[in-house]
């Protein structure tokens, strides 16, 4: 299996509709908004949960795609034979002060490719183990920043009802406010959603990290898969309809590059269209317009003309 | 003596956290030289070499903003990865999220531009074929087209950092009009010495941050 031997660069669209895509919780779960500018943020930890949710689905089973920070119990855990079987091993390495350090580089080199051989989201992504020889730190080629809405997002906060109580001291409590039975109980909650946002985010996939840990070309072609159809499988009450919307890979000949960055990206432009006509994120001419409530009212070119020697640009969605 | 070179960085967001204050990450004001060399080290490096990082420019005005998230509490132990090397079994072998959640607060800093200005030393690792020239040709080489090793962060990986080279005799826009002391900053981790942290006395001085040289009186052991 062959190692990624090309950078790539890439930009990921995607929306939400009536939906909280990623909520804040230190603002009561209200969806992220970057205070400053009302644009609205996703966290790379919150896509990069979805891709490893995505692979447990897509890859269930299949040697070499274990997830290692997994959600939620696993179904089939064995039982502890095997941890018992080496249970005398492990009291004989737990002296000290409870620090373990792999004895050698070698040792190290040796846990550090076992986990990347068997665990999908190391070898992507990279882990920290508490090793103690240099951080024992293995550095994924997969680097994701944070999405960003395309336009400011206007949350809103919606209370909904329920037609139950918790518990009997709630039913206690409404006892008697109503004459019909039916609201007796009533409970009243919340909810936060954003009507409609288109938000971006930018990746990187360093082929030179890739090659330390084994990230091959099927790999990467699972993950584009992954970030295509990592919100089909996550469907919430809380999340709305969202949708991968536009997955542009900017591909280098080389493992080093032929481009900075953040030129590709620019080659990837949204803008709000009006009838026929489109206009720039900052045209002042968009006050006036109603706000985007779905993806049709963006319109996004590639500008593939001006693409510098040595890219490819493509197109996975 | 080499010649030094300069690199503009810019971000969206920054966090170059502070180490007395880790857990509920609050990132120092400004990036530090121990970032910097990293940021060139993505770019270019080879044991052959050293970056030393000797200003920082700031070219932005301060600002901060909190973001909080959902992060698991542990790391990998190396002593369950044995084990499961040695049973032949990854059941043992997962972590899990619900289990081991803690929401942590970052204080980051938000639309960030630098200019690093640095050079580099040989080391003793550096063989016949090595020579400076080589060396900052090769940066020089890649700074200019975009190229790098990984793409370089600020502070951490999922701030990326937008960078390209400063030409000699190439104006950058004035650094920010700010004149204050950055209190004890931390110059760089001693991978020599048991990864001790060295420490040294910040000073902004019309947004520009001197760096003392590695070997100077001014770093705290």
């Amino acid at each position: 299996m062959t190692t990624v031997s090309h950078r790539f660069d890439f930009v990921l669209l995607f929306d939400v509709t009536n939906g909280n895509p990623n909520g804040d919780p230190d603002a009561g779960n209200l969806p992220r908004l970057d205070p400053e500018t009302s644009h609205g943020l996703v966290t790379d930890v919150c896509i990069k949960r979805k891709i490893r949710n995505y692979a447990e689905i897509a890859k269930h089973g299949q040697p070499g795609y274990a997830i290692y920070v997994e959600e939620g119990a696993i179904l089939n855990e064995k039982h502890r034979e095997a941890y018992n079987a080496v249970r005398l091993d492990d009291r004989k390495v737990s002296k000290g002060d409870g620090k373990l350090n792999p004895r050698d580089t070698l040792e190290l080199n040796k846990l550090r490719d076992f986990m990347c051989a068997n665990f999908f989201d190391v070898r992507t992504f990279g882990a920290v183990m508490s090793t103690g020889v240099n951080c024992g730190q293995v550095r994924g080629p997969v680097q994701l920043s944070f999405a960003q809405s395309i336009e400011p997002v206007v949350p809103l906060e919606l209370s909904i009802t329920r037609m139950a109580a918790t518990n009997e001291a709630d039913k206690k409590q409404k006892e008697g406010t109503s004459d019909d039975r039916r609201t007796e109980n009533r409970t009243m909650g919340r909810k936060h959603i954003v009507p409609y946002g288109l938000y971006r985010a930018h990746g990187f996939v360093s082929a030179n990290l890739a090659e330390r840990t084994g990230f091959s070309e099927t790999d990467i072609a699972f993950l584009w898969e992954a970030l295509r159809n990592m919100f089909e499988h996550d469907r919430s009450a809380a999340r709305g309809e969202m949708a991968t919307r536009k997955l542009v890979a900017f591909e280098h000949d080389n493992a080093l590059g032929r481009a900075p960055a953040h030129d590709l990206f620019a080659l990837v432009v949204v803008q709000r269209k009006n009838g026929i006509e489109a206009y720039d994120i900052d045209d002042h001419r968009l006050d006036n317009l109603p706000p985007a409530r779905r993806f049709a009212d963006y319109r996004v070119t590639i500008k593939r003309d001006s693409v510098p020697d040595g890219v490819i640009i493509h197109e996975l969605l | 003596m080499t010649y030094g070179v300069k690199l503009h960085v810019t971000g969206d967001f920054a966090c170059f956290t502070r180490p007395e204050m880790k857990v509920e990450r609050v990132s120092y004001d400004v990036m530090t030289p121990s970032a910097a060399r990293g940021i060139l080290e993505a770019i270019h490096w080879k044991p052959a070499i050293r970056w030393i990082v000797t200003t920082i420019n700031v070219l932005k005005p301060i600002r901060f903003q909190s973001i909080r998230r959902n992060e698991v509490g542990h790391k990998v132990p190396a002593v369950s990865i044995k084990r499961a090397m040695n049973s032949g079994s990854l059941a043992d072998l997962a972590l899990f999220v619900e289990e081991d959640r803690q929401q942590r607060a970052a204080t980051v800093l938000v639309d960030v531009a630098y200019v690093i200005e640095a050079r580099f030393e040989m080391t003793p690792k550096a063989s016949a074929e090595d020579n400076e020239g080589k060396h900052l040709d090769t940066f020089k080489r890649r700074a200019r087209k975009g190229q790098c090793f990984h793409q370089p962060c600020l502070g951490t990986r999922e701030f990326p950092a937008r960078f390209r080279l400063v030409e000699a005799g190439e104006a950058i826009c004035a650094p920010i009009k700010e004149t204050r002391s950055l209190g004890f900053m931390l110059y760089d981790i001693d991978h020599e010495r048991d990864r001790a942290s060295l420490f040294f006395r910040a000073k902004l001085q019309d947004g520009v941050l001197q760096v003392p040289s590695p070997d100077s009186a001014q770093i705290r052991r």
